[in-house]
């Protein structure tokens, strides 16, 4: 049976959307994706969500009574758990028609969860008494040892920002649109050295939603799930095996591409979760489209930008586009949009897409292959 | 304040060594790597024949970030590292470096560092300053 995803859609606008509770923008989304379906509720018999408010709640909001649930909970990258999850339930005959959402008021905090772990949990415990100020300082601490063991230079770091800003200019939902320079970079604020403020993500409002169902039960021109996979690794970073490569990243990436049965020559459009400026390096290597070290030279160089042959997060992304605090919906819909030739900064002939999720600081990922033709 | 941990059962025996002055960790019996952070059962092989066993408290700097805008409890610290050190016996953990200016002139990696520790209300935290440098 061929899965697909049916329908997509982001909140009408993200940003800073004080007037919205996360619940406001989990419906908003839901609504969004279910028109761009052309299904209603009463199509849809499962149901997949993450964090406040929690596929109960979202389901009852929206007037929907499930037959499948699944709250797979690990960070930004749980949307693309879900799309997995949603797929093998469907293959399964569980339930034939699920809806995905994402809304979270990560810049306003109206009717948002609440922050922080308790001191008795592992974070608690050996991590947050360094004084961690949440990911802009536990994310980026593998940088250093990267850097040291491959050579990637402070500008190289910075293209990264660069390289994305060139995508967003083109975009124009996105947040920060202006082009800049390494100096720049360089010249904001220093967050957590390495990293300057323009090397970290945004903090939004926002929220996204996903009609996945059968090929059969599909109203418009599908986009194809051709492949998926999942991992993690640990839940806190200092016990990452690797600063200079994530596990999760690898094996989630190498599930999808042979479910998918493709190479990365197939690829024509890549989405990698950047939480910050380093996180599209690891993915790039370790998901094999270049080897160890190379990374951030093939970003220098533009191969990443407008006009390079791998167009890399190409809304903006976290750096530029939005971050609500769990950004992987936002790739999948970047994702969909280009293979749709819907997208603002489109790609000219984009026929298969891969996006990357990370969950928590390099803690879980996973990878979808995408297509809007079957192979 | 700085943060101060709150240990669980399965814990407790690393936060004891800590305020005793002793940095322990455990250390499996059937394949005998060291591994940390506490667990009834050694995650490289499975077993549950686990031990505590004292580390040598000497470590080298794995990886670090300077923060710049301080967690409560560290407002008159100024940019403070937040490091990654691993251990003689092959395992790593998070602290802070102390005993050197914490810019990244004085903090290159592989640095040797020792254990040092600090007192929170009831518990006791690892820190880690270089080896055999005056303080």
């Amino acid at each position: 049976m061929n899965v697909v995803i049916a329908g997509a859609a982001e909140t009408d606008e993200v940003g800073r959307l004080p007037q919205h509770s996360t619940l406001q923008l989990h419906l908003e989304a839901a609504r969004n994706a279910l028109a761009d379906a052309g299904l209603t509720k009463d199509d849809v018999d499962g149901i997949a969500t993450v964090g406040t408010p929690g596929p109960i709640q979202v389901a009852h909001a929206l007037g929907m009574t499930p037959a499948w649930l699944d709250g797979t909970g690990v960070g930004g990258s749980s949307f693309l758990f879900h799309v997995r999850h949603a797929a093998a339930a469907i293959r399964a005959g569980l339930c034939h028609t699920v809806l995905i959402t994402h809304g979270e008021s990560g810049r306003s905090r109206v009717g948002a969860g609440r922050w922080g772990m308790g001191a008795d949990s592992l974070l608690g415990q050996f991590e947050l008494p360094y004084g961690v100020v949440g990911p802009p300082t536990s994310f980026t601490i593998t940088a250093l040892r990267y850097m040291k063991e491959t050579g990637l230079t402070h500008e190289q770091l910075a293209e990264v920002a660069v390289a994305q800003r060139r995508w967003a200019s083109r975009n124009p939902r996105a947040m920060f649109r202006d082009l800049i320079t390494v100096e720049d970079v360089f010249a904001s604020r220093l967050v957590a050295y390495p990293f300057h403020l323009l090397e970290c993500c945004l903090v939004t409002d926002g929220g996204g939603a996903l009609i996945v169902t059968s090929e059969e039960r599909a109203r418009r021109s599908p986009v194809y799930l051709l492949g998926s996979g999942e991992s993690a690794e640990s839940p806190i970073i200092s016990q990452m095996e690797d600063f200079t490569t994530s596990k999760a990243f690898r094996l989630s990436g190498e599930a999808a591409f042979a479910e998918a049965k493709i190479t990365h020559d197939d690829v024509d459009h890549l989405m990698i979760y950047d939480a910050f400026a380093h996180v599209p390096i690891y993915g790039l290597e370790d998901l094999g489209f270049v080897g160890r070290g190379e990374a951030g030279a093939f970003i220098a160089e533009g191969h990443t930008s407008p006009g390079g042959r791998l167009p890399l997060n190409t809304n903006g992304g976290g750096l530029s586009y939005t971050h609500t605090g769990m950004y992987g919906m936002f790739a999948i819909q970047e994702s969909v949009r280009q293979l749709r030739g819907e997208a603002a900064a489109q790609v000219p002939g984009v026929e298969l897409s891969v996006v990357l999720g990370n969950g928590g600081m390099f803690a879980s990922a996973a990878t979808l292959v995408l297509a809007n033709r079957l192979p | 304040m700085k943060p101060a941990p709150k240990p669980t059962p399965e814990t407790q025996p690393f936060w004891d060594g800590t305020a005793a002055g002793e940095l322990r960790i455990q250390r499996c019996q059937s394949c005998e790597r060291h591994y940390f952070y506490p667990r009834p059962s050694c995650p490289h092989c499975g077993s549950d024949q686990v031990e505590w066993v004292r580390a040598s408290g000497r470590a080298t700097l794995y990886s670090y970030v300077i923060n710049h805008r301080p967690a409560p409890g560290f407002e008159d610290a100024g940019p403070y590292a937040i490091a990654v050190v691993e251990l003689e016996e092959g395992v790593r953990m998070m602290t802070n470096i102390v005993g050197v200016e914490n810019v990244p002139e004085k903090l290159p990696l592989d640095m040797e560092l020792q254990v040092v520790f600090e007192r929170r209300g009831d518990v006791s935290v690892p820190l880690f300053e270089p080896a055999g440098e005056p303080r």
